[in-house]
C-alpha cells in the first residue's frame, strides 16, 4: 500500500475553515434568535444577515476556486459507498451554502422588509412583493438548515472516521497544515 | 513523529478492536456533543426558555387562534398619508425623514388584544403604527399605543400579564386571584398602571395620544447619540370619552368613527419628539420621564385615507420597531428585542395563514360606507 499524501491547495484549506467557522456560527445563530425574546435576538440578527451575505460572497470565491484547483481524489483504498456518500455530502453542502443565503435574501424581499447589513448599507430585492412566497420560503430557510446541519454533522463525523479509524490521509489532506514533499 | 514523513500511513499500526470501539464512541461523542449545542441553543432543552412561539401562545391561550391576523393588535384598519418634516429635529439625527420636506407614510389603527372581531371599548389599548417610506434606501417603522407608558417591562411581564387576563370561562372576566397574584410579582405594572390611570382615554383615535413608550437614540452627524422617546399628538381637540356612543351597539365605533372622520377631512398629529437626560431611564418602559424634559416638534403627520385591512397596503407590513433608519438606533430597552421577535414571528405565521384567513371586522364595503354608524 502506498501513502496517501494529497493536501488541498492551501487556498482552499483556507476558504474551507474559515467557511465552516462562519458556517457553524451562522447556523447556531440562525437557530438561536428565532428561540428568544431576549436583548441577543437584536444582536444575533444583526450578525445574521451579513454574515449570510459575506458566505454567499465567499461560497462563490470557493466554486471557483475549486474549479481553478480541484480537490485531490480520495485514496483507492476508500470504498465506492462510502465515495458516493462523499460526494453526495459534498454536493449538499455547497448546494446548501447557494441556497441559504439566496433563500434568506428572497424572502425578507418578498415580505419587503429592508434587508439592513450595516449603517445605511441595505440589499435591494430580488423578487416581487409576495406574501404566500415569503411564507413558502421562510420555511425552505428552515428546512435548509436543518438539512444543511445535519450534512455537516455526517461531513464532520466522516472526517473523524477518517482520521481515526481509517486514518487513510483524507483528514490530513484538509485538516492539516504540516508541509509535504508531495501535491 | 519528524516532521516530514512521507511514509506515515503505512507506519500506523492497525487499531485492535477495543481501539476501534473506543474511536468510533469518541467519534460518537463529538457528533452527540455538536447536535446537543445546537438543540440547546434552538430551545428544545430548555422548555422554561421565552420563545417567540412561546410568547406568541400566550395570546392564542387568551383570545384563540385567528389564523391570517396578527397574533396582538389585531383588529385594525390601514391608513395613509404623509409627514411633513419642517426640519426642527435635524441636528438631532442624520436620518433623511428628518430634513424638510414630505415623507409618504403607510400608517395602521389598531387595538390591542388577540381577538380581530373583539367590540371596541374606551378601555382597550389602541394603537398607531406608521412606515415612513424615505426615499431611497431606508425605511423607519414606529408602532406607538395611547398610553403614558407601557404595564410591563419584560417579555416574560408582558407574557405573565396576557396569561393573568385570560377570562374565566364561568365569569367572563379575568380570575381575580391570578391578577392578585401577577400584580404581586411586577410592582413596575402597579406603579405604571398609577400613571396610566392619569390620562383617561378620549373619544376615539383621532384625538388619541400615541407614545413610543420604548426608547430610541438619535445619533446626528457628529455622532453624539441622545436617548428619546416620541409621541403623536393630535392636533384635532381632545374629547373626553362619551359613554354614550361607547355604549352604542355598534361594535366597531372606534374605527367606524375614525373611517367617518378621515372621510370628512384629514387628520393630523404632531410627532413630538421627548430629549431625554442622563439617568432617564431608557431601559424600562414602564417608567416615565420627568415632564420637563425639552420636546421637538419635528413635523406633522396627516392621515387622509383609509381602507379595510383586507385590502390595504398595511396588511402585511410588519410594524418591527427595530425597523430603522440610518441615525436612529434601537436603546438598551429589552422590550425592542422582544416586539420584534415576536412580530417577526407573528408576521410568518400569518402569513402562512393567509388562505385561510376570514375578513376582517372593518371590510372594504364599511369602509367606502363612510364607517357605519
Amino acid at each position: 500500500m502506498t501513502a496517501y499524501a494529497a493536501r488541498f491547495p492551501i487556498l482552499s484549506r483556507l476558504l474551507h475553515w474559515l467557511m465552516a467557522a462562519m458556517i457553524l456560527a451562522m447556523l447556531f445563530i440562525g437557530i438561536g434568535m428565532v428561540a428568544t425574546v431576549s436583548k441577543r435576538y437584536e444582536l444575533l440578527v444583526s450578525i445574521h444577515r451579513p454574515l449570510g451575505i459575506a458566505i454567499l460572497i465567499l461560497v462563490v470565491v470557493r466554486l471557483v476556486n475549486r474549479c481553478l484547483n480541484p480537490p485531490p481524489a480520495l485514496p483507492d483504498t476508500v470504498p465506492p459507498v462510502q465515495r458516493w456518500a462523499a460526494k453526495a455530502s459534498h454536493i449538499v453542502l455547497y448546494a446548501s451554502m447557494v441556497a441559504m443565503p439566496l433563500v434568506g435574501w428572497g424572502m425578507l424581499s418578498a415580505e419587503r422588509y429592508p434587508i439592513v447589513l450595516y449603517g445605511p448599507l441595505q440589499l435591494p430585492s430580488i423578487l416581487p412583493h409576495n406574501v404566500a412566497l415569503y411564507a413558502w420560503l421562510r420555511s425552505l430557510h428552515t428546512y435548509l438548515a436543518y438539512l444543511l446541519f445535519f450534512t455537516f454533522l455526517a461531513h464532520f463525523g466522516a472526517a473523524l472516521f477518517h482520521g481515526l479509524i481509517r486514518r487513510d490521509g483524507v483528514f490530513e489532506s484538509m485538516a492539516s497544515w504540516r508541509s509535504r514533499a508531495s501535491k | 513523529m519528524s516532521d516530514d514523513q512521507s511514509g506515515e500511513t503505512t507506519s500506523k499500526r492497525p487499531l485492535t478492536t477495543a481501539g476501534v470501539v473506543i474511536r468510533l464512541g469518541a467519534i460518537g461523542v463529538a457528533v452527540l456533543c455538536v447536535a446537543g449545542a445546537f438543540a440547546y441553543t434552538g430551545g428544545w432543552l430548555s422548555p422554561r426558555r421565552l420563545t417567540e412561539d412561546r410568547m406568541l401562545a400566550a395570546f392564542t391561550d387568551a383570545e384563540g387562534l385567528h389564523p391570517g391576523f396578527r397574533r396582538n393588535h389585531a383588529k385594525g384598519v390601514c391608513v395613509s398619508g404623509w409627514f411633513d418634516s419642517n426640519g426642527q429635529a435635524v441636528s438631532f439625527s442624520t436620518t433623511t425623514v428628518f430634513k424638510p420636506g414630505r415623507t409618504a407614510i403607510v400608517g395602521r389603527f389598531g387595538l390591542s388584544g388577540a381577538n380581530p372581531f373583539q367590540a371596541d371599548q374606551p378601555a382597550i389599548v389602541r394603537s398607531m403604527a406608521v412606515k415612513f417610506l424615505l426615499p431611497g434606501a431606508g425605511e423607519w417603522r414606529i408602532t406607538m399605543n395611547n398610553e403614558a407608558v407601557f404595564g410591563v417591562n419584560s417579555a416574560q411581564g408582558f407574557r405573565d400579564q396576557v396569561l393573568a387576563s385570560i377570562p374565566d370561562p364561568a365569569t367572563g372576566k379575568p380570575d381575580p386571584a391570578k391578577v392578585k397574584a401577577f400584580m404581586a410579582a411586577h410592582p413596575e405594572t402597579v406603579r405604571a398602571m398609577a400613571v396610566i390611570k392619569q390620562s383617561p382615554p378620549s373619544q376615539g383615535f383621532a384625538d388619541s395620544t400615541f407614545n413610543s413608550l420604548n426608547a430610541f437614540r438619535l445619533v446626528n452627524a457628529a455622532g453624539v447619540s441622545i436617548p428619546v422617546r416620541w409621541a403623536t399628538v393630535p392636533m384635532q381637540p381632545f374629547a373626553a370619552e362619551s359613554a354614550a356612543r361607547s355604549a352604542s351597539n355598534d361594535e366597531n365605533y372606534l374605527f367606524d368613527d375614525l373611517i367617518q372622520q378621515i372621510h370628512q377631512h384629514p387628520l393630523r398629529w404632531r410627532l413630538m419628539i421627548t430629549i431625554g437626560q442622563p439617568g432617564d431611564p431608557t431601559d424600562d418602559a414602564t417608567l416615565p420621564w420627568p415632564a420637563d424634559r425639552q420636546q421637538i416638534n419635528a413635523g406633522t403627520v396627516t392621515i387622509d385615507e383609509v381602507s379595510s385591512e383586507d385590502t390595504g397596503p398595511c396588511a402585511y407590513v410588519n410594524y418591527d420597531p427595530l425597523v430603522l433608519p440610518s441615525g436612529i438606533a434601537p436603546s438598551d430597552d429589552p422590550l425592542l428585542s422582544a416586539r420584534s421577535a415576536a412580530y417577526s414571528r407573528s408576521f410568518t405565521l400569518r402569513a402562512g395563514e393567509e388562505a385561510e384567513k376570514p375578513p376582517s371586522a372593518i371590510t372594504r364595503q364599511d369602509v367606502q360606507a363612510g364607517g357605519k354608524s
